[in-house]
C-alpha cells in the first residue's frame, strides 16, 4: 500500500474546509514527508483541528489531499483507517469500557464486518500495550485512569491501526507540564522506532517547537508562516498573528516562547478586527 | 504491584462468556418449563418435558399427561410462552440496540416513541379494517413497522431541533413529545370509532392470552430478520461507543450504521408490539441488569439480551396469569410494576451506569 516513490507521505493543496457554510479553511497547502513531524499552530479559532481532521477524512472539503500520492477521498474508508490514525483532542472515554478493549478498537478495519478479531489482531495489541508501558494497565478500566496514562491508551490505540501517518490533535491539552514532556517524548520515541509520520496540531508554543521539524502557523484558515521552529516563531509572527508581546529565547532544542505583558491600551490600538 | 504480571496475561477481549451463555439458556429453558407447567391446571413438569422432548422427530416417550392435559399444553400454553419468549426477546434486543444506535441509556422503545407510533398504526388497521377476528391480520406487523418508523423518524429530527449532537436530554423530550402527540392521534381514532375500544382496549394493556400458532408465524420472519441485523452489528456497537468522528476515523461510516440499526430494531419493536400490545420497560430492565453483571460491551450484552428478555417475558406472563388468580392482570402492567421503579434506578445511577 504504497504509492509512487517520493511523493510526500501527506501531501494537502489548496485545502477549503466550509463548516455550515462558514469558511474556517482558506486555500491551506501543506507537504508532510515519511518520518517528518510536523506541526500546525495558530490562535484558536485559526482552523487547526478543522484543517487535522479534513486530513484525516473526517469532513468534506475541497482541494486535495493526498497520502502518498493517492487522493484520501479515493481511498476505501478502512484502508484510510489502516494507513492515517487520528487521535482527538479529548477522546470520549467509553463509560466502563477496559483498557485492554479500547486498544483493540484500533484494530477495527483489519477485523472483517461480520468477524471476530484474530490472533494477529490481540498479538498487536499486546505488542502495543507493552512498547507503551500500560501492561499493568491491561485489565483495568479506561475511565478510572488519570489524564497522562488515558492520553497513553489513546495513543495506545491508534498505534493498533498499524497506520504509519499519526494525526495528534492537541496531545497534551489536558495535560500538566511534566506528562505533556512524557507524552511529547513518547511520541518522538515512537516516530523513530517505527518511522512514524506526525502531524500535529498544539497550542504550547514552546513544546511545539522542541519536537517539531517543521511547523506551519495558520491565523484566519490561511498559512501566514511555514518552515523551522525557528523560522516560524519570531516575535514578529507571534505578535501578529496572536496578538501578543511575547520573547523569544533561543533554547537547546528550538525556540522558547514566553508572553509578556503587554500595554493594554497598545495591544487594543494595534489590532485592526476586520 | 507483584501481582500485577499475573493480571496483565489475563486481559483478553470482552467477549460472550461461555459461562453467561450457559445462564442464559438455563433461564430461557426454565421460564420455559415454569410458563408451561404453571396456570389454571397445573402440569407436572416431569410430564411438560417429556412431550416437549416428544415434539423432537422420531422421540416416542410416554408423558403420562391425559389428551385434555396435552391439548392445554401444546395447544394453548406452548403458542404463548414461545410469543413470550419471543416477545421478551426482540423488546430487550431493541431496547440494548436503540441504547447503542443513539448512545443513550434511557433509549427504550417506549421512550422513543417508537411503541406508540406502532401502536396507532395497529389501532389504525383495527379500527378501519376489517378485522374482527382473534387472530393478528398480517397487515398488522406492517402498519405497526410503518408507525414505529414514522415515530422514530420524528423524534430523530425533533431531538435535532433543539441540539446539533441530540444530548441525550433533548432526545428524550422529543420521545415524549412525539409519544404524546400519537396517543393523541391514537385516542382520537379510538374516539371516532367506539365499537372498536375493547378490541383495541385488551390489545393495548399487551396480551398474550389470545396468542396461537398463527401469531408465533406472523412475528417469527420479523423476529429472524431484526435478530440477524442487530447481532451482525454487535461490534460496530461496541466502536461507536467511542463517538461517531473517532468511528469514523477507524473505518466505519456511523450515520449508516445506525440507520440500519435503528430500522431493524424498530421492525422488531413493531412486531412484538403488534402481537403482544405494548409492553414496556422490557427494553431498560434487561440490558441495564446484564451491562451491572457481565460488562457493557455489546458483543455479551445483544446476545444475553435475547437470552434474558425472552425469559424475563415469559416469566412476567407467568405471574400476569397466576398472581391474581383467575383474573389475568395485563403483562404490560406487570412489567410496569417492575419497570417503573427501575427507570428511577436507572437514573439515579446513570453516570455509573455503562452506556
Amino acid at each position: 500500500m504504497t504509492g509512487p516513490a517520493g511523493a510526500p507521505a501527506i501531501s494537502v493543496s489548496g485545502l477549503t474546509v466550509r463548516l455550515d457554510g462558514t469558511l474556517i479553511v482558506d486555500d491551506v497547502s501543506l507537504d508532510v514527508s515519511e518520518g517528518e513531524w510536523v506541526t500546525v499552530i495558530g490562535p484558536n479559532g485559526a482552523g487547526k483541528s478543522t484543517a487535522l481532521r479534513a486530513v484525516g477524512g473526517l469532513l468534506p472539503f475541497a482541494g486535495e489531499i493526498r497520502w502518498h500520492g493517492t487522493p484520501i477521498d479515493r481511498l476505501h474508508r478502512r484502508d484510510r483507517a489502516k494507513a492515517i490514525a487520528t487521535v482527538m483532542q479529548s477522546p470520549v472515554v467509553p463509560p466502563a469500557m477496559g483498557v485492554y478493549d479500547y486498544v483493540l478498537l484500533g484494530r477495527t478495519p483489519y477485523i472483517p464486518p461480520l468477524g471476530r478479531e484474530s490472533a494477529a489482531d490481540l498479538a498487536v495489541v499486546d505488542e502495543v500495550l507493552t512498547a507503551l508501558d500500560l501492561d499493568p494497565f491491561a485489565g483495568r478500566r479506561l475511565d478510572t485512569l488519570s489524564g497522562g496514562e488515558r492520553q497513553r491508551v489513546f495513543l495506545a490505540r491508534a498505534l493498533a491501526q498499524g497506520a504509519g501517518i499519526l494525526l495528534l490533535d492537541e496531545p497534551t491539552s489536558a495535560l500538566d507540564i511534566g506528562h505533556q514532556q512524557e507524552v511529547l517524548d513518547l511520541v518522538d520515541r515512537l516516530r523513530a522506532e517505527r518511522g512514524l509520520t506526525v502531524l500535529a496540531t498544539m497550542h504550547d508554543l514552546s513544546a511545539a517547537g522542541e519536537y517539531a521539524d517543521r511547523m506551519i502557523l495558520l491565523a484566519g484558515g490561511r498559512v501566514v508562516a511555514a518552515g523551522t521552529p525557528g523560522e516560524v516563531l519570531t516575535e514578529a509572527n507571534l505578535a501578529e498573528h496572536y496578538r501578543v508581546r511575547v520573547r523569544v529565547i533561543e533554547g537547546e532544542h528550538g525556540p522558547l516562547v514566553v508572553a509578556v505583558r503587554g500595554n493594554p491600551t497598545a495591544t487594543i490600538s494595534h489590532s485592526g478586527n476586520t | 504491584m507483584i501481582a500485577a504480571p499475573a493480571l496483565e496475561r489475563r486481559a483478553r477481549p470482552a467477549g460472550l462468556r461461555p459461562a453467561w451463555l450457559a445462564a442464559g439458556v438455563l433461564a430461557v429453558l426454565v421460564a420455559m418449563l415454569a410458563g408451561l407447567a404453571f396456570g389454571s391446571a397445573r402440569l407436572p413438569a416431569g410430564g411438560v418435558v417429556v412431550e416437549m422432548l416428544n415434539l423432537i422427530p422420531g422421540v416416542r416417550l410416554d408423558s403420562g399427561l391425559s389428551d385434555r392435559e396435552i391439548a392445554i399444553l401444546l395447544q394453548l400454553r406452548l403458542p404463548r410462552v414461545v410469543l413470550g419468549l419471543l416477545v421478551g426477546a426482540m423488546l430487550a434486543l431493541a431496547g440494548a440496540a436503540y441504547q447503542g444506535a443513539f448512545r443513550n441509556p434511557l433509549a427504550d422503545p417506549h421512550l422513543l416513541g417508537v411503541a406508540a407510533g406502532a401502536g396507532l398504526g395497529v389501532t389504525a388497521v383495527i379500527v378501519l379494517g376489517a378485522s374482527s377476528t382473534t387472530e393478528v391480520p398480517v397487515t398488522v406487523p406492517v402498519a405497526a413497522f410503518a408507525g414505529a418508523v414514522l415515530a422514530v423518524a420524528l423524534t430523530w429530527l425533533l431531538g435535532a431541533a433543539g441540539s446539533r449532537d441530540r444530548s441525550p436530554a433533548a432526545l428524550i423530550l422529543a420521545g415524549v413529545a412525539v409519544s404524546a402527540f400519537l396517543s393523541a392521534a391514537q385516542t382520537y381514532l379510538l374516539q371516532r370509532h367506539v365499537e372498536s375500544l375493547q378490541q383495541v382496549y385488551s390489545w393495548l394493556l399487551g396480551r398474550l392470552a389470545t396468542a396461537g400458532w398463527h401469531d408465533v408465524l406472523v412475528i417469527l420472519p420479523y423476529a429472524v430478520v431484526t435478530g440477524v441485523i442487530v447481532l451482525a452489528h454487535r461490534r460496530e456497537l461496541d466502536v461507536l461507543t467511542v463517538g461517531d468522528a473517532e468511528a469514523a476515523s477507524l473505518g466505519l461510516h456511523p450515520q449508516r450504521s445506525r440507520y440500519l440499526l435503528i430500522i431493524a430494531a424498530s421492525l422488531g419493536t413493531a412486531a412484538a408490539v403488534s402481537v403482544s400490545g405494548l409492553i414496556g420497560f422490557v427494553g431498560i430492565i434487561v440490558p441495564h441488569t446484564i451491562r451491572l453483571l457481565a460488562g457493557p460491551s455489546y458483543r455479551s450484552l445483544l446476545p444475553l439480551s435475547v437470552l434474558f428478555g425472552a425469559a424475563f417475558l415469559a416469566l412476567a406472563d407467568l405471574a400476569g396469569r397466576t398472581v391474581a388468580g383467575d383474573a389475568e392482570i395485563p403483562i404490560g402492567v406487570v412489567t410496569a410494576f417492575l419497570g417503573a421503579p427501575f427507570f428511577v434506578l436507572v437514573m439515579r445511577t446513570s453516570r455509573s451506569v455503562p452506556t
